[in-house]
């Protein structure tokens, strides 16, 4: 590709683009507001597809780099540092593939101020985008921020009746934890003379000490995004506040930032802490997915049903991150994507049936199968994805970091003990628990509900939002080998960087 | 001739072996897609032909193992691929897997053409034209995970078929979703099974872990490769291998103590009783066990294990047949127990036994399960029979509290649905063990390699024999014999040929399949010989001088486990037929609803609430889970994260620090100091102010400001 503008900067600021065009419109224009979002997205899609064209299979480096000087502050540099690699391709695509869904989502569901929450949108959008390219540790930082701005908005304009405290909470929690990974960046930049990531983990002679500090200034910020039990409380708040299109992009993209910041900066930036601490992580994710089961398991609303999921899933991904080998990280990487489809379309699907009841009180439904089939059907799949069900996408990501928190466990490899994968796996069993009951509360039984006997099905917007989530859902199941082999080289050479302090260590 | 030299070049057939698969797939991918727009024949037409290719391919992979008794394994594609992990979807053609193609889709067909006269009535009566067409989709995808799980060339791929079929079974346990108890009680059952299966799953998933941790791999052959060459250094890994494989096959195979979901699961249409719950599904754990037969041999405490575990369940579910009243319960139970036997046969080493019995049980006990139907079916047009006739219905006290699945409502139909009878008559004698017919040479089979094993085992299952020829022989009595005890009984009638044809074959198969493996002949056992290699060295092993007598027929055996159940039979048969009519003569105060009451008393009612196990799983752990959930949602999560440590501990907490900050130090002050944090804390003690003061705008403003104010702050600093 050899256009004029680099792909990378295109796709991270090519909602930009839309924005200016949506400024231009007037209140009344919602449909050419939603439209412009639309396109824009999609566009953005389009050029993201055109970089995994692009994108080498075997290179495990930074591919596709832009590293420019943009702040110069005394000795050192802060650089327009972009480029991807294994570890973030799936991530960007996730994140351009869900915008176009989210907004198509949003049709009927958002008639208010259409203009201003487009362009919140399409902000947000860029911020994501940047989060996941940005390799320079203070231009990460100015995304990761940045990215706050527009979610407080949906969720403080757009949510529902306690939006305000939910907002306020969302922000305040990401805010608090990424204060101390900004004092960490400082001490790197300072120490390092450099912000740039990949310098960083090249050049790398922090002591153990000090790296045991980073390492928490750092999980700090990201551990409260991802979030880890017990500094998920924000979580449910803004999730069953937030509008549908917020929560799908919260659960979908966002949470998955803090994941992937320990997997980007974590754990190559201080391999030896992360080594010293995996058992504690994994220790936290393992609770994190059993209490997220179990609490989830006692929600009347579904929307906080599939809140607390996210606690019980995002904790299989943190246990595979560190269960620090291959299966386990590859696992985890695959895991946060299914994830992103399987979650993002589960609130489209609750956001799908309160749009018609204006209530996501479970024991307002029961029976919807009988009025809604295909609705039931499309609902069913994704249960199952999110139950983890061999031959759906959910269960190539469990298994496998299963397997690797498994392996992670014997005697002096890094976990050191089988209980964290065996308790894990019982959140295997949890979660089929309370995923059938969700099904069973919406769409078994008879229909004793006289609101529910007239519900329309699924018009063809709304089953072509879905459609490109299920047939994911299917290919990761069934043929995951491309998303693996994207990820694989990247994976590798992480793999050496944590033997060298695996040996260093010992 | 010409067979011969076909069979002679006919790996050829090997490489179709995916299209086991693929058939039954494209029959649920049209019927899916196109099915609405399709009449009922269209649909019936297109998902028998779909099983029919099925066979076709099955039966095909037989003819090429006649000249190539090895098999082959025949790749289609890479599945997960990850560090030094490679499974592939690769499909194990063998005689063991090819039996099971044969019983699946043989059976299967059978079921589906049965399914497509019994679900035009199930839709007659009931409206809801749609089902029709959701039934067969589902029927189509159990047939597609059943075959990838007998097929599967390792353990993750068989684990897709595995849940695959679970999912089956939940989706048409709880095909009438809206029926059942409080209208739920359907759906509850299928949720039920579902999670009592992923508890077997869960064991199943350790054992895959410790798999790869000790061989590196899942593929069958390469961990059987490995243990043959390393022999004992695995012997620990197996061991707890084998156990959590265990509990899979218990919830699977609906063994102690997993089984509690198969009972419930009757509450689903009756060809799926039949096909999922009697058939194939509920034996997958025995071929899960015969498959892992390499890694069982090498831990005889295992193996003891698992046959113990296979007696009693045996036994006590033979118990609970006995004192259960509804038609399907019956049957439910007994398919149980006969899990039972086979997996004790299985556990005991005796794989072709518990194989030889998994295959003519299917044909009997499916037999069995589709005759109920037709039964309740013909009750059910009695029952439509009187509803219509207005002279008839003032006679029927409560016409819709009526269960057409309950024998204390049958009787006499013996004259009303002959073939019926008939073929239920030779199920049930198939089942109870009577020579010549085929459950007799299988449970035979078993029985004598116990003999020689172990003596426990031995002693439960032929007492399971006796109780099962005991509860078949008060069933064909209560159902069939007698003068018929309720109205729409007396209106029953027999089915039309779509139904009864598939009962004639069935019957012909229980009354002929025990001759695939004759004593001296042994054709199945010389069969399944190429793939279960190991099984022979191994029972001489353990039996030393007593090898010579091994697979051998066994006269006295044969002769005790006859005589038990002959004497079982005229047992039932004095009970129910002398004592019964006598009772019924009584006034009603003094009238028990069975006869074996007034001999057994309190027992009978343990018998019939069925030892009170669901009971218990409640008390022990349905109940307190439930408790533990909501005491973590509301008060752990709801009460102290969200509530205290989130609004008094931090908020609070933030409040007291920023009015003590601006209380004792000047704001330029800490300005002055330049230091970030507190100019965070500064933002947002205005926030809070804001908050408190309920400015909704201006705070969202202040928040952005601040963003604003440190983001500048710091890159300018």
């Amino acid at each position: 590709m050899d256009s004029f503008i680099h792909p990378l900067t295109l796709v991270t600021f090519l909602p930009l683009a839309g924005v200016v065009v949506i400024l231009f419109l007037k209140n009344e224009q919602k449909n050419a507001a939603r439209y412009t979002a639309l396109a824009t997205s999609l566009i953005t899609f389009g050029v993201s597809m055109a970089v995994l064209a692009q994108f080498q299979r075997v290179d495990p480096n930074l591919q596709m780099v832009i590293d420019l000087p943009w702040i110069r502050v005394g000795s050192w540099v802060i650089a327009y540092h972009l480029g991807v690699d294994g570890l973030s391709i799936l991530l960007l695509l996730l994140t351009t593939f869900l915008t176009p869904i989210s907004i198509l989502s949003t049709w009927t569901a958002v008639e208010e101020r259409v203009k201003d929450f487009m362009i919140f949108f399409l902000l947000l959008e860029m911020g994501m985008v940047g989060v996941f390219l940005a390799q320079d540790l203070f231009l990460f930082y100015v995304f990761w921020e940045f990215t706050l701005v527009p979610m407080y908005f949906l969720i403080g304009i757009w949510g529902g009746p306690q939006r305000i405290y939910a907002a306020i909470k969302f922000f305040l929690y990401t805010m608090a934890g990424s204060i101390l990974m900004l004092l960490a960046i400082l001490w790197l930049g300072i120490q390092g003379g450099t912000f740039s990531t990949p310098d960083l983990i090249a050049n790398n002679h922090i002591p153990a000490n000090i790296q045991f500090w980073l390492f928490l200034a750092f999980a700090a910020a990201f551990a409260i995004k991802v979030p880890m039990w017990p500094l998920h409380s924000w979580l449910p708040d803004a999730h069953v506040e937030a509008p549908t299109a917020g929560s799908i992009i919260l659960a979908g993209v966002l949470l998955k930032m803090g994941t992937y910041g320990f997997l980007r900066f974590n754990i190559p930036l201080f391999p030896q802490a992360a080594w010293q601490l995996a058992p504690w992580i994994a220790g936290l994710a393992v609770i994190g997915i059993l209490y997220g089961a179990a609490v989830s398991f006692a929600q009347k609303d579904v929307k906080k049903l599939v809140a607390y999921s996210s606690v019980s899933h995002l904790g299989f991904v943190m246990l595979g991150l560190f269960a620090l080998n291959p299966q386990g990280i590859q696992g985890g990487i695959l895991q946060m994507v299914n994830h992103g489809l399987s979650t993002g379309a589960l609130f489209l699907i609750v956001g799908m049936i309160y749009e018609r009841r204006h209530t996501r009180d479970m024991d307002a439904f029961g029976g919807l199968w009988k009025v809604m089939p295909v609705y039931g059907a499309l609902t069913l799949i994704v249960a199952l994805s999110s139950m983890g069900l061999p031959g759906l996408n959910g269960f190539v990501g469990e298994f496998t970091i299963l397997l690797g928190a498994w392996d992670a466990g014997q005697a002096g490899h890094v976990l050191g003990s089988y209980w964290f994968a065996g308790l894990s796996a019982l959140g295997v069993i949890l979660a089929a628990v309370y995923i059938l009951f969700m099904f069973q509360k919406l769409f078994l039984g008879p229909i004793d509900k006289e609101e529910n006997r007239n519900l329309k099905d699924l018009n063809w917007r709304e089953i072509i939002t879905l459609a490109p989530i299920i047939i994911l859902i299917f290919w990761i199941g069934l043929y995951p080998k491309p998303f693996f082999s994207l990820m694989a080289p990247s994976v590798d050479q992480l793999m050496v960087v944590l033997h060298g302090a695996a040996l260093a260590l010992h | 001739m010409w067979f011969s030299e076909t069979v002679a070049n006919s790996t050829q057939f090997f490489s179709l072996v995916p299209w086991v698969v693929f058939f039954p797939l494209i029959g649920l991918l049209v019927n899916l897609i196109f099915g609405g727009r399709m009449s009922e024949k269209a649909i019936g037409i297109t998902a028998c032909g779909a099983a029919g290719l099925s066979l076709l391919i099955s039966v095909l992979q037989a003819v090429s193992l006649l000249g190539h008794p090895g098999g082959m394994v025949v790749y289609l594609a890479d599945w997960i691929v990850v560090g030094d992990l490679a499974i592939q979807w690769a499909f194990q053609v063998d005689t063991l897997s090819v039996t099971m193609m044969l019983v699946v889709a043989g059976v299967g067909t059978l079921i589906h053409i049965y399914a497509v006269g019994y679900m035009h009535e199930d839709v007659r009566h009931n409206g809801d034209p749609t089902r029709y067409q959701r039934f067969f989709v589902f029927f189509n995808l159990f047939i597609v995970a059943m075959m990838i799980l007998v097929s599967a060339d390792n353990y993750l791929m068989l684990f897709v078929g595995w849940e695959g079929v679970g999912l089956c079974s939940y989706l048409l346990i709880g095909f009438w979703y809206d029926k059942g108890k409080d209208g739920i009680g359907n759906a509850l059952a299928g949720k039920k099974a579902f999670i009592t299966n992923r508890i077997g799953d869960f064991g199943f998933l350790i054992a895959a872990f410790m798999i790869y941790v000790a061989f590196r791999t899942f593929n069958f052959h390469q961990i059987f490769e490995q243990i043959q060459q390393a022999g004992s250094s695995f012997t620990p890994a197996i061991f707890a291998i084998t156990l959590f494989m265990l509990l899979g096959v218990a919830g699977k195979s609906a063994q102690i103590p997993l089984y509690v979901w198969l009972p419930d699961a009757m509450a689903g249409p009756t060809p799926v009783s039949a096909l999922i719950h009697a058939a194939t599904m509920v034996t997958a754990g025995v071929y899960l066990i015969a498959r892992s037969h390499p890694l069982y041999v090498q831990v005889p405490e295992a193996q003891n294990i698992v046959a113990l575990v296979g007696g009693a369940t045996a036994l006590f579910a033979a118990t609970i047949a006995v004192g259960q009243f509804d038609i399907k319960k019956v049957l439910a139970y007994s398919t149980i127990s006969q899990l039972g036997f086979m997996t004790a046969a299985v556990g005991m080493g005796a794989f072709t036994a518990g194989m030889f019995h998994l295959v003519t049980h299917s044909f009997f006990k499916a037999l069995l399960f589709l005759s109920a139907g037709s039964v309740i079916q013909g009750i059910e047009a009695g029952l439509h029979h009187i509803e219509h006739d207005p002279r008839l219905k003032k006679k029927m006290v409560k016409p819709h509290d009526f269960d057409p699945q309950d024998m204390r409502n049958m009787g006499g139909l013996r004259k009303r649905m002959p073939i019926t009878f008939w073929v239920y008559l030779i199920g049930a004698l198939a089942l109870a063990g009577i020579a010549p017919l085929a459950g007799f040479w299988s449970k035979d089979e078993i029985l004598a390699e116990a003999k020689l094993i172990s003596p426990t085992v031995y002693g439960l299952l032929t007492i399971a024999a006796f109780f099962t020829a005991f509860y078949m022989g008060r069933q064909i009595l209560m159902v069939f014999f007698g003068e018929s005890r309720a109205e729409p009984t007396a209106h029953a009638r027999e089915n039309p040929p779509v139904i009864t044809i598939p009962l004639m074959i069935l019957a012909g198969l229980s009354l002929l399949g025990g001759f695939i493996n004759l004593p001296v002949i042994h054709t199945f056992t010389h069969w399944l010989e190429h793939t279960l290699t190991i099984e022979e060295a191994m029972i001489n092993f353990r039996l030393g001088e007593a090898a010579e007598a091994s697979g051998q027929f066994n006269p006295m055996v044969a002769g005790i486990s006859t005589g038990l159940a002959l004497f079982a039979i005229l047992l039932a048969w004095w009970i129910y037929m002398q004592r019964y009519p006598a009772m019924l003569k009584l006034p009603p105060k003094q009238r028990s609803d069975d006869p074996l009451k007034t001999f057994i008393g309190p027992l009978f009612s343990a018998l019939e609430n069925k030892w009170w196990v669901d009971e218990l799983y409640q008390t022990l752990v349905i109940t307190p889970y439930n408790l533990l959930a909501r005491y973590l949602a509301q008060v752990i999560d709801g009460r102290f994260w969200h509530d205290w440590v989130h609004d008094v501990l931090i908020v609070g907490g933030f409040r007291f620090f920023t009015r003590l900050l601006s209380i004792q130090f000047d704001l330029g002050v800490i300005d002055s100091t330049a230091n970030s944090l507190a100019d965070l804390a500064k933002s947002l003690a205005q926030q809070m102010r804001q908050l408190q003061t309920g400015y909704v705008r201006s705070y969202a403003l202040w928040v952005f400001l601040g963003v604003v104010v440190i983001l500048g702050y710091l890159i300018f600093w």
